[in-house]
């Protein structure tokens, strides 16, 4: 019988079967970042246990609040600083060099298809762009994770999901995703792993396919994969050029963690998006979905562009193709938030960063701030935004505030007009 | 062991969020406890008041969904720091499931037709819920009332109970 593409990661990382029913996996990495390990470090240190399994498969970032806003956000940032120098942590990105996690953990090569990671954050699950199981977790798993590096998860259930297609020009992976969970609803792959394929993701960039894998937790999937291929191997080869004689070696030996032709899903999906539209959230939930079509006109008070769902540099580009030379809308206060140093200077050299100054947009340094209404653009009751984020809960970039899911495209006329505007009518 | 018995409170919505549970505002906390006077604060639904509706209460009681959004572990600690250790409902996020059993607390799933019985009942009168672990029944007290509802935990997820976590177990097995 055939297997998944979760299922054969399983087998080779599996530690134990505790009373048969559970997967206790040994990790590849642990991610931590300083909202959620603080606790788990403090507990460690009670329990006379302060240790870490492995300081090279830890990595860290203080990513959520940061330049520190008060005392209590220094706290954090301190515990987990003095944390990673007293265990030799040597990846740990502080201020200057810190990003959003899911965007800088990729981007300094430490995912690898096959692997096994966890991070005290939800929107982990992003990892598995790369062919990677990928798991948000909470503060307790990700304790005995630095502790033991073990993670025990139920067996990988795969919803396989389909994407065929050609997409239409203005209508982005962040469509896409937003579609799937429009179709499946926000617990539609509880408890499941949701496989990506498709001739749609197979020409997909890495940007592309994590800001696709970045929302399967939406859905209420365990992890969100996507299959490794050449776009993988060409992402990822200044990392691993000195493993391999060439990228054919890599992608074949990736090709491990491919899933059989008789693999056997607990369900699977196709969805044509050939005629999808750009699409946005109205209400409070992931799949309260609509044509932007539907929702245009709407005025809103911010337009945030960022956040691990969309704020790498292909995002930027593609805001800023549509901001070029244009104005944002007097009604309404525009921020993009590069997600990584290395982004942000990438905008800097190919003069992005110029085209949102000279529109009125505030660019902001990396961090996840505002997406989850902890700075750098918290909203005021009564407002609204329209966000490249990933939730829309009811207050959750501020007690009050309206969140509009949509894309940078869909964010960037947004911030043109003031309402919720579909990028076409900017096309060059 | 801790007590998986109490007062009720029934909340009728599904998809309630770990936001809902626990606003990001109050993460910066680094104690447990401090998530306590916080609990559930943002949840708007109708008639509720979380300052005096979660007065006395064990034990919560909802639709399908519950505990969806982010992986914080803030959530079953605000829930814990007011001596609320057993949510019922018709389905759960994964990892807030997780999280809940590996503080050592519970998570059951009952299906539809029990919750409704649970809401039903509710409504009348105040709803007395004690849970035995060991014999997978939960005692069910409406005024004069009485029943008991089966519910299944796997092997793992009752060890994790009755050693107090996920940690404990973890130390003690690898």
């Amino acid at each position: 019988m055939g297997k998944t593409i979760a299922e054969k990661i399983f087998d080779v990382h599996l530690v134990d079967q505790p009373f048969g029913e559970v997967n206790v996996l040994r990790l590849d990495r642990v991610f931590c970042h300083e909202i959620t390990t603080p606790t788990a470090i403090q507990d460690l240190v009670a329990r006379g246990r302060d240790r870490v399994f492995d300081p090279d498969k830890i990595k860290a970032v203080i990513d959520h609040v940061t330049p520190a806003k008060d005392t209590k956000t220094a706290r954090q940032g301190k515990i987990l600083r003095d944390w990673a120098r007293r265990h030799g942590i040597t990846d740990f990105f502080d201020i200057g060099r810190n990003g959003v996690c899911h965007a800088i953990f990729p981007e300094k090569g430490f995912v690898r298809p096959g692997f096994v990671i966890i991070m005290g954050d939800s929107h982990t699950c992003t990892h598995g762009a790369f062919g990677a199981f990928a798991a948000g977790v909470g503060t307790t798993d990700l304790e005995v994770g630095i502790l033991k590096g073990v993670c025990a998860f139920k067996k990988p259930d795969t919803l396989k999901i389909e994407i065929i297609g050609t997409l239409r020009p203005g209508v982005f992976a962040k469509d896409v995703i937003l579609e799937v969970i429009r179709q499946i609803t926000v617990n539609g792959a509880t408890n499941q792993v949701i496989e990506f394929c498709g001739p749609v993701v197979d020409v997909m960039s890495m940007e592309a396919r994590m800001t696709l894998s970045n929302m399967a937790v939406e859905a209420g999937a365990t992890s969100g994969i996507c299959l490794p291929d050449k776009v993988t191997v060409d992402y990822l080869w200044p990392f691993i050029k000195d493993d391999y004689p060439d990228k054919k070696a890599a992608l074949d030996d990736f090709s491990r963690f491919q899933p059989d032709a008789d693999a056997v899903y607990a369900a699977r999906k196709t969805i044509d998006v050939s005629d999808l539209p750009p699409l946005t959230t109205f209400g409070y939930k992931p799949d309260n979905v609509k044509p932007v079509s539907d929702m245009a006109g709407t005025p809103v008070d911010q337009v945030y562009i960022g956040s691990c769902t969309n704020g790498r540099i292909e995002d930027l580009r593609t805001a800023a193709r549509v901001v070029a030379g244009r104005k944002i809308a007097d009604s309404v206060r525009a921020i993009v938030s590069p997600a990584t140093p290395d982004v942000f200077s990438r905008a800097l050299e190919e003069g992005l960063i110029k085209i949102f100054m000279d529109a009125g947009f505030c660019v902001t340094n990396p961090t996840c701030g505002a997406c989850l209404g902890m700075s750098n653009g918290v909203l005021a009751s009564g407002e609204v935004a329209a966000a490249t984020t990933n939730r829309n809960f009811n207050g959750r970039m501020g007690k009050g505030g309206m969140v509009h899911l949509m894309s940078p495209a869909t964010a960037a006329a947004t911030a043109l007009t003031g309402t919720i505007t579909n990028s076409h009518l900017f096309e060059k | 062991m801790t007590s998986f018995s109490g007062t009720a409170l029934c909340l009728n919505r599904s998809d309630i969020n770990t936001d809902e549970i626990i606003p990001a505002r109050y993460l910066t906390e680094i104690e447990k406890t401090a998530m306590g006077p916080h609990l559930m604060e943002d949840l708007e639904l109708e008639g509720f008041d979380p300052k005096q509706d979660l007065q006395g209460i064990g034990v919560l009681v909802a639709k399908q969904n519950f505990g969806c959004g982010s992986s914080r572990e803030h959530a079953p600690w605000a829930l814990e720091a007011n001596g609320i250790h057993v949510v019922i409902a018709e389905s759960f996020a994964r990892i807030f499931y997780q999280n809940m059993f590996n503080c050592g607390m519970l998570a059951i799933t009952l299906d539809k037709k029990q919750i409704d019985r649970l809401f039903e009942a509710a409504g009348t009168s105040p709803l007395h819920v004690a849970v035995d672990v060991d014999t997978n029944k939960i005692q069910v007290t409406a005024g004069k009332d009485t029943w008991t509802i089966p519910f299944t935990l796997t092997g793992f997820e009752k060890a994790l109970v009755k050693t107090g976590g996920w940690v404990g177990y973890a130390d003690r097995n690898y």
